[in-house]
């Protein structure tokens, strides 16, 4: 025991920070200061009007483009390029990636091919694609599918590698057979490397449709996009360009709900 | 069934690590083999349940496996080796699964390992939520689902805290009080040896060979915590081993 003299001091907390914490509302506020303070700043003739739209003018196009229908005119045709080419490629990437997790040759084969295709930018090959798959939709799906298709097919077979060994030796102890494996030990295992993988894939694959609608189509929010710039109304750009990140945002969201369905065994 | 082990020897290129294991396993008993670090028990264990093959030597198993024995060699696992993403109950049917049992066959077998491994009220949690020890229980009781011949369990207590060892070590006495099961048993604890082995394996450290086989005759619902008897068993093993396992301490490892 310390004799009667000695002075006490409080041990100083060091311990906190860097862990993350949800704070649900800060992320709305951001986007809300932010709008009000472009809003201010045209008002008031901070900003100038050929440097940024005002953003009630943007909600007020947006309504526009509601009530006349267009935005369903580009909306649907969109959503179903994107929703067709990332499930092809996203399905055949997700089955690439498994295959060559499972098979050292396949992986030995395929993986500087993969490596190879990768970093080509995707949109490069478009003229192609309209030879391979036609002007119509065909060369669009393949342009989505195949942007998909690379970062996907990576992710997955890294899941794979991923897995947990002592599991698989486990399966194999009880006498699993190999597809018992594959299916209730490997996949499980890998889902969540390969739904992290997805969330990438598909950002680009709204990307890729973009790109692609520009190039030529009729309806689209691509085409939209472009001839709201050719024109320079600003507010039309920017009212398609929201919607591209609410877009982004919805496919985010709709993954977090899948890994929570799925994934609710993670601690 | 019993398991003969004849003039088994292994290297991992020019590391040697086992030499001339030759041991025999009876059924009804369990053996366990313990070893200062890296003498090779657990790859011993492997080449027992045919996850490795040795590079000399083999492994045998004389006489058939006993009647509804559905994997006549199990594993029981020091990392429990759960699969995360199922059920307690879950867990126990993947292994049943593949032999066909399903339904109404399969929930008595689940119901009646998990009543025996004292887990009835968990069948539906998941790993995350149990404590160390219900985890090698769970474990356990998979291992039991498949009637197995002969458990082949590689250090199953070293993961837990040493009160959580003494509650284990308690449930498989009385498993095995209640039928007896055939179990090569690895650690390195002295203590469990002494405990749950009805002869204890010494062996050498690398290149692992056998030293001394020692039995010990007390029956095991009779064998306690702190038990005297135990205690001169468990001196008697420690001082086989003391300088090896000071050497083997010493020892670069990767040569």
């Amino acid at each position: 025991m310390a004799d009667p003299g000695t002075t006490a001091r409080r041990v100083d907390f060091r311990g906190g920070g860097f862990a993350p914490q949800s704070r649900r509302w800060v992320g709305l506020v951001v986007f809300v200061l932010l709008i009000a303070f472009a809003e201010w700043g045209t008002r008031t003739g901070f900003i100038s009007a050929l440097t940024l739209p005002k953003p009630s003018d943007v909600l007020e196009t947006f309504r526009q483009l509601y009530e006349t229908g267009l935005l369903w005119k580009h909306l649907i045709p969109s959503l179903s390029r994107l929703a067709v080419g990332a499930a092809l490629g996203a399905s055949v990437g997700i089955g690439v990636g498994v295959l060559i997790g499972l098979f050292s040759y396949i992986r030995a084969g395929l993986v500087p091919l993969i490596a190879a295709i990768f970093p080509i930018p995707k949109i490069a090959l478009l003229p192609l694609f309209v030879i391979w798959f036609g002007i119509d939709e065909g060369s669009k799906y393949a342009l989505i599918a195949f942007g998909t298709f690379t970062p996907t097919v990576v992710a997955t077979y890294g899941a794979v590698d991923n897995v947990d060994r002592s599991l698989i030796r486990m399966g194999q102890s009880f006498g699993l057979s190999w597809r018992s494996i594959v299916l209730k030990i490997v996949l499980p295992g890998a889902m969540p490397g390969i739904l992290s993988g997805l969330r990438i894939s598909l950002a680009i694959a709204i990307i890729l449709l973009v790109a692609a609608e520009m190039l030529g189509a009729e309806y689209g929010i691509g085409a939209y996009i472009l001839e709201a710039g050719a024109l320079y109304d600003l507010e039309r750009l920017f009212a398609g360009v929201v919607i591209l990140s609410l877009l982004g945002v919805l496919v985010s969201a709709a993954i977090s709900m899948i890994e929570r369905q799925l994934l609710g065994w993670r601690t | 069934m019993d398991i003969r082990l004849s003039g088994v020897s292994h290297a991992y290129g020019q590391m040697e690590v086992m030499r001339d294991i030759t041991l025999d396993i009876p059924s009804g008993q369990i053996v366990c083999i313990v070893g200062p670090s890296g003498c090779g028990k657990s790859t011993l264990l492997r080449f027992i349940g045919g996850l490795e093959r040795p590079d000399q030597g083999e492994v045998l198993q004389m006489g058939a496996p006993p009647e509804g024995c559905l994997n006549p060699l199990t594993y029981i696992f020091q990392d429990f080796a759960l699969l995360p993403w199922r059920s307690v109950a879950g867990n126990v049917s993947l292994v049943l699964e593949d032999h066909g049992i399903r339904g109404t066959r399969a929930r008595e077998i689940i119901d009646d390992v998990l009543d025996r491994t004292k887990l009835t009220d968990f069948a539906k949690a998941l790993p995350k939520q149990l404590s160390g020890g219900m985890k090698q229980r769970v474990a356990i009781a998979r291992a039991l689902a498949v009637r197995p011949a002969v458990m082949l369990m590689d250090e199953p207590l070293s993961a837990l805290d040493s009160q959580t060892r003494e509650l284990l070590m308690d449930d498989l006495i009385a498993l095995w009080t209640r039928t007896p099961f055939t179990a090569v048993y690895v650690t390195h604890n002295l203590a469990e040896a002494v405990r749950l082995g009805h002869s204890i394996v010494v062996l050498s450290r690398r290149p692992g060979q056998i030293r001394e086989i020692v039995e010990i005759r007390k029956p095991l619902a009779e064998r306690g915590f702190a038990d005297p008897d135990l205690e001169a068993q468990q001196k008697h093993l420690w001082n086989l081993m003391r300088d090896e396992a000071r050497a083997a301490d010493a020892e670069l490892l990767h040569g």
